[in-house]
């Protein structure tokens, strides 16, 4: 049903009713006072000294929240198809300890499993191997540029890489539900025959299980790296320099509430839908 | 059959699951080269004995002795075991991601460690032997299923196993397929390979069979060579069962 019915059209004008009603009250109940042309210069400006367009603290934010979002994927995935073998594994304690490490972060608020790993773990790991000296001596090294490029200020190494430990422990229990569920949904007549032909478990997986399992793998993980994208601006509330941080500090500095949060709301909305078109068409090209 | 120490030698076997006992307390022993049929209602507990042997399926009590490895929880000796018994399915169990010649290559490479150019060699020569040289680069699913079991027992030949064994290899295929399927158990049988094959195919256990098993509520009721199992049968249940699967 591709034409436009009469209730369409119903539906049309109840939307525009009342968003009507929220920008009159915007406008006359809040007096709100719109001042869009200050955004652009957070997304981007010319630096009059340094001759040159420079990013905005919106942009880099945005840079961080990629940076934070591809590598907390790939940690995610290491992780998650750790935990998903051992949900797997013939040993109880292998299977025991991955179901508790499932359990607790299926059951709790990511954000407070983001204090309790920010405060308790990510601090003392710091400390421990020394990851601030080490970040300022590269800082002040000559190859300071490619580790940007990575991971951005290396002086905000630290919490970026707090950041990204936390959104990919907390994330490795989806994607390690996810290999699970692809794993077992491989007939146990293909394992078998593996084991009888004297493969070690190693083999099995990696030539039998896992090659069939990708297909039911795949589509399901593109969608939870999406979902990964929009909970990284949890990390925001501990100090990660990510483009929610990055809002919530314009806000507080220009009090410009609607416009940020809307540019944010978008910038967020345009990654997200980007990667899923993309996941769609790497989709489609691997069915033929 | 010069050498008479058994190769596969199974003393008080019992396997339970819940409160069925699907393997009572059976013995069994074939020697080298040996070929065994195994037959009996559903249920008997025949694929259960079979898939002891190479452990698919673990026994509760008893002992499995193959090929001089008694099997237990060790997994060295249980690898040890599957490299030297070769098992065919009544699925195939074909690796669908994988090409003809790739399944047959698979168990060669990671698990005798050999070449790929040697791998590829003998798999080409088991495929000969199974007669479809001309299916090696084709995926099992463009394959009828007599074609796909075949590929199955050349999967099997290619680890050049001291033991085949074949839990209902015929009973997936459809009528016209599966004369194929025997001819080339049969010129297996010639080879002098030890054999145990769970199978309703009469005609096939008559032509190649050493030793006729029948097998009732996870006992053996009745071992006799296939002249004497045939015209007269010792236990009223296997003579009921050989006029039930025989009557057309």
């Amino acid at each position: 049903m591709r034409k436009i019915h009469w209730l369409d059209w119903m539906i049309l004008a109840l939307l525009l009713l009342f968003a009507g009603y929220v920008w009159t009250r915007i406008e006359g109940t809040l007096n709100y006072k719109w001042r869009w042309e200050i955004i652009p210069q957070y997304l981007l400006h010319y630096d009059q000294d340094q001759g040159r367009w420079t990013a905005g603290i919106l942009m880099e934010g945005l840079l961080n929240t990629i940076r934070i979002s591809v590598l907390a994927s790939i940690l995610a995935l290491v992780l998650g198809t750790i935990l998903g073998l051992a949900r797997c594994a013939q040993n109880l304690a292998v299977r025991m300890l991955a179901r508790t490490y499932l359990e607790l972060l299926r059951n709790i608020p990511s954000i407070v499993v983001i204090f309790i790993f920010y405060f308790f773990l990510s601090e003392q790991l710091i400390a421990a191997f020394n990851i601030d000296g080490w970040a300022r001596d590269i800082a002040r090294g000559e190859n300071a540029w490619l580790w940007q490029v990575f991971f951005g200020d290396m002086r905000r190494f630290p919490s970026l890489v707090s950041g990204i430990l936390v959104l990919a422990l907390f994330e490795s229990a989806f994607v390690g539900e996810i290999i699970r569920a692809g794993i077992q949904s491989i007939p146990r007549g293909q394992r078998e025959a593996a084991q009888s032909l004297g493969l070690p478990w190693r083999d099995e997986m990696r030539f039998v299980v896992l090659p069939q399992a990708m297909h039911k793998i795949v589509p399901p993980l593109a969608n939870q790296s999406i979902t990964l994208v929009k909970n990284s601006a949890i990390v925001s509330l501990i100090s990660v320099h990510d483009l929610t941080y990055r809002t919530l500090a314009l806000v507080s500095s220009t009090r410009a509430i609607f416009e940020a949060w809307i540019t944010t709301a978008l910038i967020y909305g345009g990654l997200c839908f980007l990667l899923s078109l993309l996941f769609r068409r790497l989709e489609k090209g691997s069915d033929r | 059959m010069t050498d008479l120490t058994p190769i596969i030698q199974m003393t008080d076997v019992s396997r339970i699951f819940g409160d069925f006992r699907a393997l009572d307390r059976v013995s069994l022993s074939v020697l080298p080269g040996e070929r065994v049929v195994v037959c009996g209602p559903s249920g008997s507990g025949k694929s259960t004995l079979i898939r002891c042997l190479n452990r698919l399926e673990s026994h509760d009590s008893g002992t499995i002795i193959v090929d001089g490895i008694e099997l237990g929880e060790d997994t060295r000796d249980i690898r040890a075991v599957r490299q030297e018994v070769g098992m065919v399915f009544q699925q195939f169990n074909l690796f669908p991601h994988l090409t003809v010649l790739e399944n047959l290559t698979l168990g060669p490479i990671r698990v005798r460690r050999m070449s790929r150019s040697a791998a590829e060699e003998l798999a080409r020569n088991y495929l000969d032997r199974v007669h479809i040289p001309e299916q090696a680069d084709k995926f099992p699913a463009q394959l009828s299923g007599g074609q796909q079991q075949r590929v199955a027992i050349a999967r099997s030949l290619c680890m050049e196993p001291r033991i085949m064994l074949f839990d209902e290899p015929t009973s997936a295929l459809d009528p016209e397929m599966i004369n194929e399927v025997l001819d080339v158990m049969v010129e297996l049988a010639g080879t002098g390979m030890t054999m145990i094959c769970v199978t309703h195919e009469m005609g096939f256990a008559r032509k190649v069979a050493h030793k006729m098993v029948f097998m009732e509520a996870g006992r053996i009721a009745e071992i006799a060579p296939p002249e004497a199992f045939f015209s007269n049968p010792s236990s009223a249940r296997a003579r009921l069962f050989l006029d039930q699967i025989l009557e057309h």
